[in-house]
């Protein structure tokens, strides 16, 4: 029962995904010197969201995976949103 | 093992001869029949021990004042009461032991996915029991935190606080990879043609639960961790002389402990919902309702956590904003009653045992979950919050609730999982006791919850005298009602009548293999219905 | 599955196994958000003194190591493609390029934290307890959060081992390699913490 139903990615598209996760990388650095106020730590998490985007889909394979399990990562990422969310109503109406 | 091929001699899976001998062949075994006697065994000697430690605690309550131990000697009591019979009885209890052993019969499978894994699960239970116990008798003494390990007390106590947390965090992991294994059986192993809404309505309940399980459980490791850390190294989070903050351990604690009262209710909801319909022989009421709600209740029950700290010092705005996730989580518990009750309209009902524990779970869940709204709005919860109403409430829920599920579900499947069947007399007179004894416990709590008696004292005020002897009078009428109801199952499982296959004319596919199942429970190709509840 | 099969035991499901895997890798996700969560909570409250305590940091350290562990998380994902391809060398070849730069990492991480040490900055230490509040808790975090980060590396560092040999006794192979798509999910996710753990300790202003 041989079931590896993982699709195949080419080396090149993973070196080609490397560079652009360097290149967020390089652009996190340089804008944290950058005085943009409250905006710099949302920048900074807005990048850092979208290179974790990057590496679940393309190194973990998720865009290949099947619909339900997309939705289940998805799911486990809005559940610990909602937990910050809701504990933040708390620290920050004190 | 593999020359078990189609058609070949039915053999028991208690008779079965594997690769081990002896004790052996249970230690080592990969069988989830096996496992699930192995933990139901384990599970049932702590609670005999938490029951002696409840017992203890009743004694000493008898009268005001010192009356069989001191007061440190009491917060030892009720935490070791509180870790046994939260971490090692009631969230284990009915996934470990009715989960492990008719999930994968109820969908149609030989096993659980990963064989292999549940042995480990069980295996690291057990280290995380002995680990327990360790704590209690290591040289610093046992831990006096009570079960919830708040910080800061649990940061700077001189007992054995890292021990006990480990144990915890041990466990937790036990329970983390039951509930891993669950998920991947109901994904990969339902039987050719049963889709999720042809499953019966308990692999539902297991479902949403071994969900709460992988995803709530690692929250509170990290948290035991950071408490130990803090002990052990002197990091700063929980302690405000190191710089944390006490309210933080609090959120992260409930941030699990709240989900996992759904660890322990949802699978009690799923048995009470398999138990009505066969001894109604009618169709369930609103099959999809029941099982969407048990997804509604895991989802909601993770945001609700923070009606556990009313009275912390929490913001007001939290505050309302709980008490309204509180209130909506409870719909859809209270659709599930409905439903129970309504399939028993019009529907032939065979008055035997497991029924009865059925109602009796019905009966004492709605006391227990209507206090619950009580204590979820914010209100009340600030005037009877750390009193004995909590107490009452939470033991109608746990014990109740989920031990008297617990109870029900013993009476319906032992017939089943041993070949044998007890006593229905006996086992009658056994409930009765429960029943009345679990209320007389219980019920006094309540009321004098709300005259001022707070939870965790070893001394009272001489008015509450009368309700305390009643509720120790209670403690001990239950015990009576244990004693016989364990006596009669133990009895029943070892020189009972044989059992038929399906002796309360069930329709799910547990009742259509021979009691005791085989090894690989389907000999032959089950019939799968395309509705499991199908009486007609 | 026919009737016919042995017993579940020596039944294969690598479906299975992946789905498990990302189920645990769930759990990991939530063991960090937990700390996370603490970090985000402690933050607000000290924002200042969250800065000054960054600025301990070396951000050149912290830079290399980001760059190794992308370049890593990349070298294993191709491991994965050489083994569907039946390409043994190359697949040994990125496992050991991965190990090599998982072993950077430690080593830059091990030169960091004495620094620390050496400057009596540790968990427990007199200068830590003479810290003030926020200084305090960014330290207790910074400890915590990257020595538990680092724990991980060396859970993976061990996974990635074991499919080295595995590999080289052609135990995993392109029609059976499981274990080592398994292990190279757990490496991106030790990367993918890293992603957060970067900016949020290293690069606050």
């Amino acid at each position: 029962m041989a079931n590896n139903t993982t699709h195949t990615i080419e080396y090149q598209s993973l070196s080609k995904t490397l560079l652009i996760l360097l290149f967020l990388t390089f652009v996190t650095i340089s804008i944290a010197s950058v005085q943009l106020g409250a905006f710099t730590l949302a920048v900074a998490l807005l990048i850092a969201c979208v290179k974790s985007f990057i590496v679940l889909s393309h190194f973990m394979h998720l865009k290949y995976e099947s619909l339900l399990l997309r939705i289940l990562v998805a799911m486990v990422f809005v559940l610990f949103a909602l937990i910050v969310a809701i504990t933040f109503i708390d620290y920050a109406f004190r | 093992m593999s020359n078990v091929s189609a058609n070949s001699e039915y053999v028991s899976y208690l008779d079965h001869q594997g690769k081990y001998k002896g004790i052996m062949s249970w230690i080592m075994a990969t069988d989830h029949k096996r496992i699930a006697l192995l933990y139901m065994y384990s599970i049932m000697t702590f609670f005999i021990i938490g029951v002696v430690l409840g017992i203890m605690m009743k004694l000493e309550m008898l009268t005001p004042g010192e009356t069989i131990m001191k007061a440190k000697m009491y917060n030892s009591v009720f935490t070791l009461h509180g870790i046994l019979m939260i971490f090692m009885v009631v969230i284990p209890g009915l996934s470990a032991v009715f989960g492990n052993f008719f999930l994968p019969i109820h969908i149609g499978a030989k096993d659980v996915s990963f064989p292999k894994l549940n042995r480990f699960s069980w295996w690291i239970f057990v280290v995380g029991s002995i680990m327990a116990v360790l704590s209690q008798v290591l040289k610093d003494g046992p831990p006096d935190t009570g079960w919830t390990f708040y910080a800061p007390y649990s940061t700077t106590t001189s007992s054995n606080v890292i021990m006990a947390t480990a144990a915890a965090f041990v466990l937790g992991f036990s329970s983390i990879l039951t509930g891993l294994n669950f998920i991947v059986t109901i994904h990969q192993l339902r039987a050719p043609g049963m889709k999720f809404f042809n499953m019966p309505l308990f692999p539902w309940a297991l479902y949403a639960t071994a969900w709460i399980q992988l995803l709530a459980t690692p929250v509170i490791g990290i948290t035991l961790l950071m408490l130990i850390a803090e002990r052990a190294f002197h990091i700063g989070f929980f302690d405000p002389a190191l710089g944390g903050d006490p309210l933080l351990f609090q959120h992260l604690f409930w941030i699990y402990s709240h989900p996992a009262v759904y660890v322990m209710m949802l699978p009690a909801m799923g048995v009470i919902t398999e138990i009505i319909p066969t001894f109604c022989q009618r169709q369930i009421y609103g099959y999809k309702a029941v099982a969407v709600s048990s997804l509604a209740i895991a989802g909601v029950g993770f945001l609700v956590w923070g009606h556990h700290m009313y009275t912390s010092g929490m913001s007001d705005t939290a505050r309302w904003f709980f008490s309204l996730l509180t209130f909506i989580v409870a719909v859809p518990s209270a659709i599930k009653v409905f439903n129970w009750i309504t399939t028993m309209y019009k529907g032939s009902i065979d008055v035997k045992p497991p029924f009865l524990y059925a109602l009796a779970f019905i009966f004492l869940f709605i006391i227990g979950g209507t206090t619950g709204l009580l204590l979820g709005s914010v209100a009340t919860n600030v005037q009877v919050h750390d009193t004995s109403f909590v107490v009452a409430h939470f033991h109608y829920i746990i014990f109740g609730g989920m031990g008297f599920a617990f109870f029900a579900a013993i009476h319906y499947w032992l017939p089943k999982m041993y070949g044998k069947m007890y006593d229905f007399k006996m086992a009658n007179i056994g409930l009765v006791i429960n029943f009345i004894g679990f209320n007389l416990l219980y019920f006094p709590q309540f009321i004098i919850g709300i005259q001022g008696m707070p939870r965790r004292y070893f001394d009272y005020p001489a008015k509450f005298q009368p309700a305390q002897l009643v509720s120790s009078i209670g403690g001990f009428i239950l015990v009576t009602g244990l004693i016989i109801m364990i006596y009669t199952l133990v009895k029943g499982a070892r020189k009972g009548a044989p059992a038929p296959a399906n002796p309360w004319r069930g329709s799910t596919l547990e009742w259509q293999i021979p009691s005791p199942p085989s090894v690989e429970n389907f000999d032959e190709e089950p019939v799968i219905k395309e509705n499991p509840y199908d009486y007609k | 599955m026919s009737q016919h099969t042995a017993h579940i035991e020596e039944h294969r499901d690598d479906e299975a196994s992946k789905l498990g895997m990302w189920l645990f890798i769930f759990t990991e996700l939530l063991l960090f958000g937990g700390l996370f969560l603490v970090y985000s909570i402690f933050r607000m409250q000290y924002p200042v003194e969250f800065r000054e305590c960054s600025l301990e940091l070396s951000v050149t350290i912290g830079a290399i190591n980001t760059v190794v562990l992308l370049f890593s998380s990349m070298t294993v994902a191709m491991s994965m493609t050489a083994i569907q391809k039946n390409d043994m060398k190359k697949a040994l070849l990125y496992i050991g390029v991965t190990l090599f730069c998982a072993a950077i990492f430690l080593v830059n991480k091990y030169f960091e934290w004495s620094g620390k040490f050496h400057h009596g900055l540790y968990p427990g230490s007199e200068l830590m307890t003479h810290l003030d509040r926020g200084h305090h808790l960014y330290f207790s975090l910074y400890f915590f959060m990257t020595g538990l980060h680092a724990l991980h590396i060396i859970i993976g560092m061990t996974l990635l081992f074991v499919c080295y040999f595995k590999v080289r006794k052609n135990t995993i192979h392109s029609q059976d390699y499981v274990l080592l798509e398994n292990s190279a999910l757990y490496w991106h996710l030790v990367d993918l913490i890293w992603i957060f753990l970067f900016p949020l300790m290293y690069l606050i202003s």
